[in-house]
């Protein structure tokens, strides 16, 4: 029973992981860009939420409100502004300008909040648990968590696929240059998904919060945790992330249960095991 | 003369340090359909790619209903009403029929071109609408990039090699609807290698060689003899 608790604990976790991964592989999925900030931006994200919720008093999961308008229009600009310019055939100018973003981001938010580690409120929906049968209990903010990642995992399948949008993302994935011919503008169609990205980080970032303690310098293990999270469910596949962000969260789950200081450490073999026997990862796209 | 619908002045392209058209000047008037036929490498393509926006140039090099569009980009240059049929198909291959489609049909041109009227163009298309676009014969994919471009309503439609690779009794099918296309008064640029079908489809026709125009007149009045001289430069 304890084993149950210790897998129920982790497929929750993944839920959040799951939510790191979703932007991080939107992004690589629609433009081939690496996204080495992502981690640092979801910090950001929580630091936003602080800067929110000390600022009207609110409940950090109504901050998302402002939150997710805020990192999206982030997201917008900075790919409009910065992101753009770097795309092209070679993918290192990408991936060297967000790592610089990355320093930039970590740095700036030491300035401001210093390296104090800070926790958002959540009252008490934090300690309320529903009993689930056979003396287990799930906590109440988890199961919230983990309910917030489905719906964001489902409603990006939805828009993908359902949507004028989520095609003229697939269309731009497919073929940047077509796209173009066919009338879609690819700077616009990158910057709402950047922005869409950061509307999935900021969820991300203030479930973050809430969940556990943070500081500027948290953000590159995050990236860790979502790029993780990708490559055991296979690019390209909503639900395959999911199911990555859960398998790894229920390593650590299981790692930390038969001793504390495993529990990365169970993460990590997790993956490396992916890596080695399915390198192409759990639920790669099928391809046509 | 009234003003064209499309009017190309010396426009040179470039790809890196090669150049791969030295002052190409044609025009398509509204309704016409005109040919661009040349051997490999005569900057057919190169030609269509610089007004379709895929390959910037002189901004004044090339005017579309009497306004400058030569550095506009692709985008802007398909919300003018100029859609190309590329070379290849270019289909997007995760995207169904349908999507692929709707992607062509996404700016919302108004005009008489829309799913149930691609689909009575081509209607092996309707049959296959939820298919991906890989799984479809190379016939029917061509159909489908042709359909594609129809979508955005354009004034005019550049057609790239839509015979290329495709079976005769394919590539007659396909040029069978032309007719219908120029009935609902598009003008088309049309470029071939299969000359004969090139000609009986055009009205005017220009011959590239080597980056430059070296002939042009109307589809009637060119000799055989005109033609492979200025086909192959002897």
């Amino acid at each position: 029973m304890e084993w149950l608790n210790t897998i129920l604990q982790g497929v929750l976790l993944g839920g959040l992981y799951a939510m790191f991964a979703a932007g991080l592989s939107l992004i690589f999925g629609v433009m081939r860009l690496v996204n080495i900030a992502h981690g640092d931006l979801i910090v950001l994200a929580a630091y936003v939420a602080l800067v929110t919720v000390q600022a009207l008093g609110v409940n950090p999961l109504v901050s998302l409100i402002i939150v997710v308008p805020v990192m999206a229009l982030i997201g917008y600009v900075m790919q409009r502004g910065l992101l753009n310019r770097t795309l092209g055939d070679d993918l290192l100018p990408p991936l060297l300008v967000t790592f610089g973003l990355s320093v930039i981001i970590q740095n700036g938010l030491l300035e401001i909040f210093s390296a104090d580690s800070v926790k958002l409120n959540a009252g008490t929906v934090e300690i309320a648990s529903l009993p689930v049968g056979g003396g287990l209990a799930v906590g109440v903010l988890p199961l919230i968590q983990f309910a917030l990642a489905v719906a964001v995992i489902a409603g990006l399948q939805w828009l993908f696929y359902r949507t004028a949008l989520g095609r003229a993302f697939r269309a731009t994935s497919d073929d940047q240059s077509v796209a173009q011919l066919m009338g879609l503008n690819n700077a616009h169609v990158f910057g709402l998904a950047m922005a869409l990205s950061l509307a999935i980080v900021a969820i991300a970032g203030v479930l973050l919060a809430v969940r556990s303690n943070f500081d500027p310098a948290i953000g590159p293990a995050r990236l860790i945790f979502g790029f993780e999270a990708v490559i055991i469910g296979g690019l390209g596949s909503m639900w395959g992330t999911l199911a990555g962000g859960i398998i790894l969260g229920v390593a650590q789950a299981i790692g930390a249960k038969i001793d504390p200081g495993w529990n990365l450490l169970a993460g990590h073999i997790a993956f490396l095991l992916v890596l080695a026997i399915r390198p192409q990862g759990l639920f790669p796209k099928v391809q046509g | 003369m009234p003003d064209r619908l499309l009017e190309v002045r010396a426009l040179d392209a470039h790809y890196g340090d090669f150049q791969a058209l030295f002052g190409a000047t044609m025009g398509v008037n509204e309704g016409e359909v005109v040919a661009v036929i040349g051997a490999n490498g005569a900057g057919k393509s190169t030609l269509l790619k610089s007004i379709a926006g895929a390959m910037r140039s002189r901004r004044d090099a090339i005017r579309f209903a009497g306004e400058p569009i030569g550095d506009c980009p692709a985008h802007e240059v398909v919300a003018r009403g100029i859609a190309l049929v590329p070379e290849g198909r270019r289909l997007f291959p995760s995207l169904t029929v349908e999507e692929n489609l709707m992607i062509g049909g996404q700016l919302g041109r108004p005009g008489p071109w829309n799913l149930r009227r691609v689909y009575e163009l081509f209607p092996v298309l309707a049959e296959r609408r939820h298919q991906i676009a890989p799984s479809l014969s190379g016939g029917q994919q061509q159909m489908v990039a042709i359909a594609r471009a129809l979508m955005s309503n354009p004034k005019l439609l550049l057609c790239d090699e839509i015979s290329l690779g495709l079976a005769p009794i394919v590539i007659r099918d396909i040029y069978a609807r032309i007719p219908a296309i120029v009935a609902e008064g598009l003008s088309l640029v049309i470029v071939e290698q299969d000359i004969v079908q090139a000609l009986k489809t055009a009205k005017h026709v220009y011959c590239l060689q080597e980056g430059r125009v070296a002939l042009e007149g109307e589809a009637g009045s060119l000799t055989r003899e005109k033609i492979s001289a200025a086909y192959f430069g002897v």
